[in-house]
């Protein structure tokens, strides 16, 4: 099948997932549009990181199709799964940046491999990588020397060193404080504003699903699949089913927006 | 929006890139028109191919067909902001996409000239002073821990309801087992090898019997011992290694530290004691199955029945050879212990870490165990067992 460049960006369509005889995913269908920033999210348990491992590969589905541009990767031969696998780049959630080498090597690696570049042209692509996420200058460190917002921005850069129209990130903010949180967040926004990238992210923090999302897919482990879809906002305020508004409304983030209207937040005066 | 890069479109024209040079605009700039699909994996022009022998100028970047681009177009931008700065020019990319401004303007703004570079080249001398804080630092290290285990094992005496005693049982089981059949093996084929090698020599002088009283010997007092410590050193011992600096990769030891838990009590001392009692049981079966070995070849190739092998063993063989043995192999399995035990300590933390705590658990393991049989052979020597 031709790609189709007008096809959604991600296509899923009843995908079944799981480890050996337990399914976690029944039957699931969503389509991510191009430049969508969408939200995966759900509780724990509930298939988020199972649905990311079937999306980038790592999982064999038990059943159904995802398809980038309209391209079918689960039935791809192996020449067409390589040409998908450089659309999209991935941010683990513990970075999986390679500790042996440094972080320009890490960046330059996906370059070495699926480009023809030479060595002098990669350095300077890795040298911009660096650049676009933040940190010039840092390209003979280590994963070890580096902290923790650090090493997500380098696996950032890493995920984006062959300029992929898809980037998958799995709890980007994890154990991040809420200021390097937010740069983080700030840093996809700029990606997906300046490079149009498509992002997917799974995560639970209720502070960058707010700010960022332009769409929410919320999971729930017994119903393996899809219990909400929507925008935050609306979705906090209006959704019918009580886990929804329960997950998006809990104490510990700020939640949706304050209307104004309302007074906003007060602040005490001495 | 140009930067989507969907898959290419099998049988669609992808133009090729392409930048030509135009000289005398209205504003006395020299323009570079881009065109084409700007892509990593394509050819594409680079500015000094394009810009030639050309005579330093303001230069204007513009668009002339710009199909998808990515980072080629933005490199091929980079050189030639640094070929016009070079001359005190300017590059005017107003013309291009929006985006592409903005990553040029971010790229520009940061300062990538001053690479934090790990230190240049250090003199001899520099050298031998790094070598030797670095020696000294690893022989406190090792004296350290040598005399932490020491405590530890002073207190199981003092406190042994205190001690995991389940947790040694745990790991002789865990790691024992699984040994017994390569250790079977080796010293089957050992005994064998050894029954060949004398036989060619002895059935010169008539001599074939003696074949039992040369294995028997060999085996129970050197091969045995030293054949079961060198399995056990590359399988135990490294997973030793490989099981501690896993947790140390992990933070495990950082918990346990910050609990108030002695690492060397909780992880180590368990893993010693196994050794230590199951080396000469392991020394013990290794003996029998390199005594076996020999059995075979001279039931089979050299018509010794093997009642009369087995008698001729036990004839030559004593108690004495067979203790000395055993007591070389507890301390065998002392010295796999901690050597597998320090290094898996001592890893650094990541996973290049425990691929050298790992290589290094076996290597000082190995040495360990032919400088101990060594001086154990100059002991025996002395004291004529």
């Amino acid at each position: 099948m031709d790609p189709n460049p007008t096809a959604p960006a991600i296509e899923v369509k009843n995908l079944t997932c799981g480890y050996d005889a337990s399914v976690v995913l029944q039957d699931v269908s969503f389509a991510v549009k191009p430049r969508e920033l969408l939200f995966v999210i759900g509780g724990s348990g509930c298939g988020k990181s199972t649905l990311l491992r079937c999306l980038i590969g790592l999982l064999q589905p038990i059943k159904g199709d995802v398809a980038y541009f309209g391209q079918s990767f689960t039935g791809a031969d192996a020449t067409k799964r390589r040409e998908i696998l450089k659309t999209f780049g991935v941010l683990y959630q513990n970075n999986a940046l390679w500790s042996s080498m440094t972080l320009a090597e890490n960046v330059s690696l996906p370059l070495e491999v699926h480009t023809s570049l030479s060595r002098a042209d990669r350095e300077e692509i890795v040298t911009l990588k660096l650049t676009e996420v933040g940190l010039a200058g840092s390209e003979e460190l280590y994963p070890s020397e580096l902290s923790g917002g650090m090493m997500k921005r380098a696996a950032l850069a890493r995920a984006l060193a062959l300029d992929p129209a898809i980037v998958f990130f799995d709890e980007p903010s994890e154990g991040l404080d809420p200021i390097t949180s937010r740069e983080m967040d700030r840093l996809i926004l700029q990606v997906r504003d300046v490079l149009g990238t498509t992002m997917v992210i799974v995560s639970h923090q209720l502070s960058s699903i707010f700010r960022l999302a332009d769409r929410v897919l919320m999971f729930d482990r017994t119903a393996k699949g899809i219990i909400a879809e929507g925008k935050p906002n609306e979705l906090a305020a209006h959704s019918e089913d009580s886990r929804v508004r329960d997950f998006l409304k809990r104490d510990d983030g700020p939640g949706p927006q304050p209307n104004p209207a309302d007074g906003g937040s007060k602040t005490h005066s001495p | 929006m140009t930067t989507s890069h969907p898959l290419p479109v099998e049988g669609s024209r992808s133009k090729a890139a392409s930048a030509k040079l135009e000289d005398g605009s209205s504003d006395g700039d020299c323009v570079v028109k881009v065109g084409g699909d700007w892509q990593l994996n394509a050819a594409v022009p680079s500015w000094n191919s394009v810009i030639a022998q050309h005579a330093p100028a303001n230069m204007r970047v513009v668009p002339d067909g710009l199909g998808r681009w990515d980072s080629s177009l933005l490199l091929f931008l980079v050189h030639g902001r640094t070929w016009c700065l070079q001359s005190k020019h300017t590059l005017n990319v107003e013309g291009l996409p929006e985006n592409l401004q903005t990553l040029l303007r971010q790229i520009a703004e940061a300062d990538t000239s001053q690479k934090k570079t790990k230190p240049g080249a250090k003199t001899l001398a520099e050298r031998v002073q790094a070598w030797t804080v670095n020696l000294g630092k690893k022989v406190r290290e090792n004296v350290s821990f040598l005399g932490e285990c020491t405590l530890g094992f002073a207190g199981i005496v003092k406190r042994p309801h205190k001690f995991r005693w389940m947790d040694v049982l745990v790991e002789m089981q865990q790691c024992w087992v699984s040994s017994l059949p390569i250790v079977a093996l080796v010293s089957f084929l050992v005994g064998v090898i050894l029954a060949f090698q004398a036989a060619i020599q002895l059935q010169q002088y008539g001599a074939a019997v003696f074949v039992a009283d040369l294995v028997g010997l060999s085996v129970v007092r050197e091969m045995g011992p030293m054949m079961a410590a060198m399995i056990v050193a590359g399988g135990i011992g490294a997973a030793f290694a490989a099981q501690i600096g896993n947790m140390k990769v992990g933070s495990e030891i950082d918990a346990l530290e910050t609990l108030g838990v002695s690492t060397v009590d909780f992880l180590v001392l368990p893993r010693l004691l196994a050794t230590t009692v199951m080396m000469p049981i392991m020394a013990l079966y290794a003996n029998v199955l390199g005594i076996l070995g020999g059995m075979f070849v001279s039931a089979t190739m050299l018509s010794i029945p093997a009642t009369a092998y087995w008698v001729e063993t036990q004839n030559r063989v004593g108690l004495l050879d067979v203790g000395s043995g055993l007591i070389k192999s507890v301390v065998f399995g002392l010295g796999i212990g901690l050597a597998g035990c320090l290094r898996g300590m001592n890893c650094e933390r990541s996973a290049t870490g425990v691929g050298k705590a790992t290589t290094s658990a076996v290597v000082t393991g190995i040495l360990l165990i032919v400088i101990t049989d060594a001086v154990f052979a100059l002991i025996f020597n002395v004291l004529g067992i």
